[in-house]
C-alpha cells in the first residue's frame, strides 16, 4: 500500500499494524524518525527535537503489556510548537517565547500521551500562527520538501514539512484561517480542521479565540480518523469545547458514499482560481460521481467577503489575546527598562516580529473609538451571513467540494513584501473558520513537482462524512501515495 | 484608505508597541493596503443582520463554584523575567 521508508511504513495505521505483528519495535521506528529529522535539518521543520524523551517513551511503549496499549501505542507524532508541553520549550515561533517552558501539558498532549503516542518534538510555525507561508518564524523559514525553493504553507509549516519529508507519520497543527489545510495542500498531505469546539484548546496558545481549532495532519484520511478519535471530545478546562457525541471515525471510514450529495459552489470557483486548481476540482468531482455521489450546485454568495471580514476579526482578537505578553509574568523582557511603560513598549517591540505587530496594529485600529462599528461590527455581520449561507447549503448537501488554495506552493520570498497578497492565499479556507464548520484538504493532483489539494467542507460536527468521502476518494486514487523526490 | 504617521503612532501607543521612526513609516503603507482590502466589506449589504460573535449556538456552560486549583506559584514564576519573594518585579511605579 504505502511506500516504505527505509523499510518502515510512513503512515500511522500501517506502522501500528507492523508494530502489532512485531515487524519492528517502536524504538527502531522512532530512531529512524530521529535520523530522518537530522538528515532533513535544512528544511527547518523543527524548533525543538525531544530525542531523549522520545526514545524513552518508545521503549516504554515497547514494554507496555498488550492490554494496556492505547490506539497510538508507540507511534511517533510531531507537535506544532503552539501547544504547551512540559519538559521542552514552547515558543509559538516567537522571540517572545524563545525560552519559555510551559508549566503544564495541553489537553491534546495529555490525550495523545495517554493513547501511547511518542511525541518527537515541536515543529516550526509562523509566529503565533500568523502567516500562510512558514516564513514568519523567529527561528527561520521552513522549506517545502517537494521543492525546497518553495514555501510549505503556513502557519503549521513545520508540521506539514515534517510529515511530507517522512520525518514522522503525522503531526498536530492548528487552523485559524487555513493553517492546517493550506500547508497540507502545499505539501501533498491530508489535513483536517475540525468543527469549532470539537477538540479542546486548553494549552493551545491563543491567536483568535473565536476561530482557532486544533487538528491532525497526515498522508491520508485513515490516519486523521485515528488521531481525531483520540483528540476529540469535551474538556471542562475549555468552556468552548462542545459536549457532543464523538463517533468512532475509523469505523465510519468505510461507510458507502453512494447517494451522498456534494455541493459545488460556483462562488468559490471564480477567476481567482488557477486553471490547474480548477481542473483538479473538476477531476475530483468526476471521481466522486463515479463512486455514486451526486453533485449539486450550491450558492455561497458572501464567502469571498470572508477575507476582509477575517482580517478585522482575527487581528482584533489577536490584539486582545497578545496583550498578555507584557514582559512581566513570562516571555521576553527588554534590558534595563527605565519605567513600566518603557518595559511594555520595548519588550513587545523586541519580542514580536513584523507580521505579529502588523496584526496587532490592524486589530487595535479596528477596535478603536470611531472605527468599531464600521469595521468590527460589519465583519461580525458578514460572519453571520457566511455561516447562515453554509447552514442553508447543508440542508441540501452532505458536503461541499472546493479548492483549498488558488495555486500550488509559491516560491520562498515571493510574497513577503506584500501582506495583502499573502492574506489572499487563505480566500478558500477562511470561510470555514468564520462559520465554525469542519474542513479537510486532501491531495488531488500535481503542478509540476508540487502537489495540489482540494477541500471538503461539512456541517458542524460533520467530520465523519468528510473523512468517509476522503477515504473513498483515496481508495480510488493514488494522489495520497505520492512522495517528494519519487520518480513521477 | 489614508493613514498618517500620527495615527500609526496613536495605535502603536494603544497597543503598547514601541516603533522606531523608520518602522512607523513602513507600517503606514502596510496598514493602508490592509485597510483598503478590508474596505471591500462595505460592499456587502448587512442591514438588519445581527453580529455573530461565536460560530456555534451553545449556551454558556456553568461549573460548580468549587476550588479545584492548587497553589503552583513557584512553578508559574519559574519562567518569569524577574521575581522576588513570590512577587513579580517591575520598574518603580510610585516614587
Amino acid at each position: 500500500m504505502n511506500m516504505p521508508r527505509n523499510g518502515f511504513p510512513d503512515t500511522l495505521v500501517t506502522a501500528a499494524r507492523a508494530l502489532a505483528s512485531g515487524d519492528f519495535s517502536s524504538h527502531e521506528l522512532v530512531s529512524d524518525c530521529l535520523a530522518r529529522i537530522e538528515a532533513g535539518r535544512h528544511l527547518n521543520a523543527f524548533v525543538s527535537v525531544d530525542a531523549e524523551r522520545a526514545l524513552a517513551a518508545a521503549s516504554a511503549a515497547d514494554r507496555r503489556p498488550a492490554d494496556e496499549r492505547g490506539p497510538l501505542n508507540g507511534l511517533p507524532i510531531a507537535i506544532k510548537d503552539i501547544f504547551c508541553q512540559t519538559g521542552v520549550r514552547t515558543t509559538a515561533g516567537s522571540r517572545m517565547l524563545e525560552n519559555w517552558r510551559a508549566p503544564y501539558d495541553a489537553t491534546v498532549i495529555e490525550r495523545l500521551t495517554a493513547a501511547g503516542a511518542v511525541l518527537l518534538g515541536k515543529t516550526n510555525m509562523d509566529e503565533f500562527a500568523m502567516g500562510s507561508s512558514g516564513e514568519n518564524s523567529y527561528f527561520g523559514a521552513t522549506r517545502n520538501p517537494w521543492n525546497d525553493r518553495h514555501v510549505p504553507g503556513g502557519s503549521s509549516s513545520g508540521s506539514a514539512a515534517a510529515v511530507a519529508a517522512g520525518m514522522v507519520p503525522a503531526a498536530l497543527g492548528t487552523d485559524t484561517g487555513g493553517s492546517i489545510r493550506q500547508p497540507a495542500a502545499f505539501c501533498g498531505l491530508t489535513g483536517l480542521k475540525p468543527t469549532y469546539g470539537r477538540v479542546s484548546r486548553w494549552g493551545m496558545i491563543a491567536f483568535a479565540s473565536s476561530l482557532d481549532q486544533a487538528g491532525p495532519m497526515a498522508w491520508d484520511a485513515d490516519d486523521l480518523a485515528l488521531l481525531l478519535n483520540v483528540m476529540a471530545g469535551v474538556d471542562r478546562r475549555d468552556s468552548t469545547s462542545v459536549d457532543e457525541v464523538v463517533p468512532d471515525y475509523t469505523a465510519g471510514l468505510t461507510t458507502s458514499i453512494r447517494g451522498l450529495r456534494i455541493g459545488l459552489p460556483d462562488d468559490l470557483l471564480g477567476d481567482d482560481v488557477g486553471a490547474e486548481v480548477r481542473a483538479t476540482v473538476e477531476a475530483t468531482r468526476r471521481v466522486f460521481e463515479g463512486l455514486g455521489a451526486t453533485i449539486v450546485p450550491v450558492a455561497l454568495p458572501t464567502a469571498l467577503a470572508g477575507v476582509p471580514a477575517y482580517y478585522v476579526l482575527a487581528p482584533a482578537e489577536a490584539s486582545a489575546n497578545l496583550a498578555r505578553f507584557d514582559g512581566v509574568r513570562f516571555g521576553h523582557r527588554c534590558a534595563d527598562p527605565k519605567s513600566l511603560e518603557d518595559l511594555y513598549l520595548r519588550s513587545r517591540s523586541e519580542g514580536f516580529g513584523a507580521e505579529v505587530k502588523r496584526r496587532i496594529l490592524t486589530g487595535t485600529y479596528a477596535l478603536s473609538v470611531g472605527y468599531y462599528d464600521a469595521y468590527y461590527l460589519q465583519a461580525q455581520k458578514i460572519r453571520r451571513l457566511i455561516r447562515d449561507e453554509f447552514l442553508a447549503a447543508f440542508t441540501q448537501v452532505d458536503a461541499i467540494l472546493a479548492p483549498t488554495t488558488p495555486s500550488p506552493a509559491f516560491a520562498l520570498g515571493e510574497k513577503t513584501d506584500d501582506p495583502v497578497s499573502m492574506y489572499l492565499q487563505d480566500v478558500f479556507t477562511i470561510p470555514a473558520n468564520l462559520a465554525g464548520i469542519p474542513g479537510l484538504s486532501m491531495p488531488a493532483g500535481m503542478s509540476g513537482d508540487l502537489p495540489l489539494g482540494v477541500q471538503l467542507l461539512g456541517p458542524h460536527f460533520g467530520e465523519g462524512t468528510l473523512l468517509t468521502l476522503a477515504h473513498a476518494f483515496q481508495q480510488e486514487t493514488d494522489h495520497h501515495l505520492r512522495r517528494p523526490g519519487a520518480a513521477a | 484608505m489614508a493613514i498618517d504617521a500620527e495615527q500609526v503612532r496613536r495605535i502603536a501607543h494603544l497597543a503598547r508597541i514601541g516603533l522606531a521612526a523608520d518602522e512607523a513609516d513602513r507600517y503606514i503603507g502596510d496598514l493602508e493596503s490592509i485597510l483598503t482590502m478590508v474596505e471591500r466589506m462595505h460592499g456587502v449589504t448587512t442591514a438588519g443582520v445581527a453580529p455573530l460573535a461565536h460560530p456555534i449556538d451553545v449556551g454558556q456552560p456553568l461549573r460548580p463554584d468549587r476550588v479545584t486549583e492548587t497553589d503552583q506559584r513557584d512553578a508559574y514564576q519559574a519562567d518569569a523575567p524577574a521575581v522576588a519573594n513570590g512577587f513579580y518585579l517591575v520598574p518603580r511605579v510610585v516614587e
